[in-house]
């Protein structure tokens, strides 16, 4: 059979982000995929060197516009272990609350956008309006929609009023009961198990070996996940990895949907708890040595490398996004599948480009 | 505060990280650090059980290091990365993108390196509305 | 497979999820970081906000007391505000509106010496 190969974006209307895939075809099935990048290569981690180490976390917000706050945590967390800073107790519960937001309205984009993937564009309005309640949660209660920017060195800059508690837990109420009525249409459709279900499977085995992170490495049956190393308050919050065996597309997309659930439950545990206290404690003197970070991001670990010599600007930081990590597993996960699938495969992904490119 | 790395040479990385993947850890990443004008440290970072564990290789910047990929095969795109950013060279790489994963021709070759393109501090910063800053 | 079907009839006959924009505005939330104002007449032109700045867009000249400020480089992060000793500096809670031409505010004080004098 003659082998082709056709380009694969990296305009493509199912990507949201420029990839490039040269795929290698024999009769409409992928025999060989290889990634290509740098369409969004911005040199981040260089503006260290010139930027002060507060204001560093600007810098990082922006490495991704979708999970900007988790961006930020990690790279306080880096310093202030560096540092030893010792966060309040109130800080540490209001960083969850605002992660889990950021975590559910991420989901809630990647639903929307894998449903688009395969042609279902009522769901895929349906899940975002769903969404854009959690975007007016964050915009009303940090000041911006999709850039948060509440983390500072040593704490947050904004704090919950009891009204804005309120207005939290209501919504999420609404978003609960909208999000469960999408569940029999999500995870039973026919039309929708029969375009995900088997497709671009990935045994828990070479998950582990790829290093894939987050719902893909969950979604292939292996229970790990950063939070639960305890950082901010995840450590006194009850809850469970979502892990889904089968390891296909239907499998990924089901452990990001249960984690929309996991969200709104470990918000409202946090709300529950929510410690009176200082907001932020004070920063003295400047960063010294190298450590490393790691945080739960929507799409799976986020890693920092940081490295300080006792001056105003940091010598490295080094920003491992998940999307870099889940990569190498795209290219494991192509070959075999048909050319009409490719859109669901890499969307089950949840590509990030400009993060992993940064 | 310092973080403990395992010193490794040039000869035994490749399997010094065979033994951790036998041994069951994951491969989280590689960092590379410009130490000076000449040295680079390149660290490796594994996970087991959510711990961390890290190798050190510190090697001249015009060296070749041994490629992990064919143990982990997932490192070719951060080997790739840092080829592009520290013009390190990796032997054996099992996709080499040859310095073309992130740049093209016309960017500055090596930018991560320590001078390679000049990021010292602008006091007071660029001047609003500066022609020459709108990119 | 008509899963689907109860979620379509409740939109058929619930209120409608968008809103016609420019004539109806939802009314802006009190925290929002919207546009940035400097009120010369309290300013010190200390030149914190300057440094402190991370995306460099604002640009002090004690000299000349001047405050120069681009929105267009603005990120709406709100340091400023929070560092600016004298209050001068505002965030309200509207976004500026869109225009066509790349516009810099540049806000004069008085002379050095009137400026910091006070009654």
């Amino acid at each position: 059979m003659p082998v082709s190969v056709i380009p694969f974006g990296p305009q493509h209307p199912v990507l949201p982000e420029p990839i490039h895939l040269k795929l290698t075809v024999e009769d409409e099935v992928i025999r060989e995929a290889v990634p290509a990048l740098g369409y969004v290569h911005r040199g981040l981690e260089k503006l260290a060197e010139i930027r002060d180490f507060q204001q560093m976390i600007q810098i990082v917000e922006r490495v991704c516009g979708i999970c900007s706050m988790m961006h930020s945590l990690c790279y306080v967390q880096g310093i202030e272990a560096m540092m030893g800073i010792e966060v309040p107790p109130r800080a540490k519960y209001l960083r969850v609350i605002w992660a889990e937001l950021h975590r559910m309205h991420s989901h809630l984009l990647w639903l929307g956008l894998f449903a688009d993937s395969f042609g279902f564009e009522s769901l895929f309005m349906e899940i975002w309006k769903i969404r854009e309640k959690i975007m007016d949660l964050q915009e009303a209660t940090t000041g911006n929609r999709v850039i948060v920017s509440v983390n500072v060195i040593g704490g947050v800059r904004r704090d919950l009023s009891p009204e804005q508690q309120r207005m939290i837990l209501t919504t999420l109420k609404d978003v609960e009961d909208e999000v469960r009525r999408l569940e029999k249409t999500l995870l039973d459709d026919y039309t929708i198990k029969k375009r995900t279900k088997g497709k671009g499977v990935l045994r828990s085995d070479q998950a582990l070996e790829l290093g894939c992170v987050g719902p893909v490495l969950r979604g292939s049956g292996v229970a790990k996940d950063t939070r639960l190393l305890g950082y901010a308050a995840y450590n006194e919050l009850s809850f469970q990895p979502v892990v889904e065996p089968d390891g296909d597309c239907h499998a990924r997309g089901k452990v990001r949907y249960r984690e929309v659930l996991q969200s709104i439950d470990l918000i409202r545990q946090a709300l529950s708890k929510l410690p009176d206290g200082e907001l932020s404690a004070s920063v003295r003197g400047r960063p010294e040595g190298e450590g490393t970070a790691r945080v739960e991001q929507p799409r799976g670990e986020l890693f920092y490398y940081i490295r300080a010599d006792g001056g105003r600007q940091l010598s490295r930081v080094r920003i491992r996004t998940p999307t870099f990590a889940n990569l190498p597993a795209l290219v494991t996960m192509l070959p075999g599948v048909y050319l009409s699938d490719v859109p669901v495969v890499v969307m089950s992904i949840d590509p990030c480009i400009s993060c992993t490119e940064r | 505060m310092s973080m403990e790395a395992i010193a490794v040479s040039p000869e035994h990385v490749v399997g010094a990280c065979a033994e951790r993947k036998a041994a069951g850890y994951r491969f989280v990443t590689m960092t590379c650090v410009a130490v000076d004008e000449h040295m680079l440290d390149v660290l490796y970072h594994f996970d087991k059980d959510m711990e961390l564990e890290h190798l050190r290789l510190r090697i001249p910047k015009d060296s070749c290091v041994p490629s992990i990929t064919p143990v982990f095969f997932a490192a070719f795109l951060v080997e790739n990365e840092i080829q592009d950013l520290f013009g390190l060279r990796f032997c054996g790489l099992a996709i080499d993108y040859k310095h073309s994963l992130y740049l093209d021709e016309a960017a500055p070759k090596a930018p991560f390196c320590k001078g390679a393109v000049d990021a010292s501090p602008r006091p007071g910063g660029k001047p609003p509305g500066d022609p020459e800053s709108s990119e | 497979m008509f899963s689907m079907a109860p979620s379509l009839m409740r939109n058929f006959f619930s209120k409608k999820a968008t809103r016609r924009y420019p004539q109806v505005a939802r009314p802006p939330f009190a925290d929002a970081r919207g546009e940035l104002t400097n009120d010369a007449a309290l300013c010190t032109f200390c030149g914190v906000c300057a440094a402190k700045c991370p995306s460099q867009c604002i640009r002090v000249d004690k000299k000349s007391v001047s405050w120069q400020y681009d929105p267009f480089a603005c990120i709406y992060c709100g340091i400023c505000v929070e560092n600016c000793k004298a209050k001068s500096l505002r965030m309200h809670p509207h976004y500026r509106p869109p225009t066509v031409v790349h516009e810099i505010i540049v806000l004069h004080g008085k002379a050095p010496g009137a400026v910091s004098r006070k009654d």
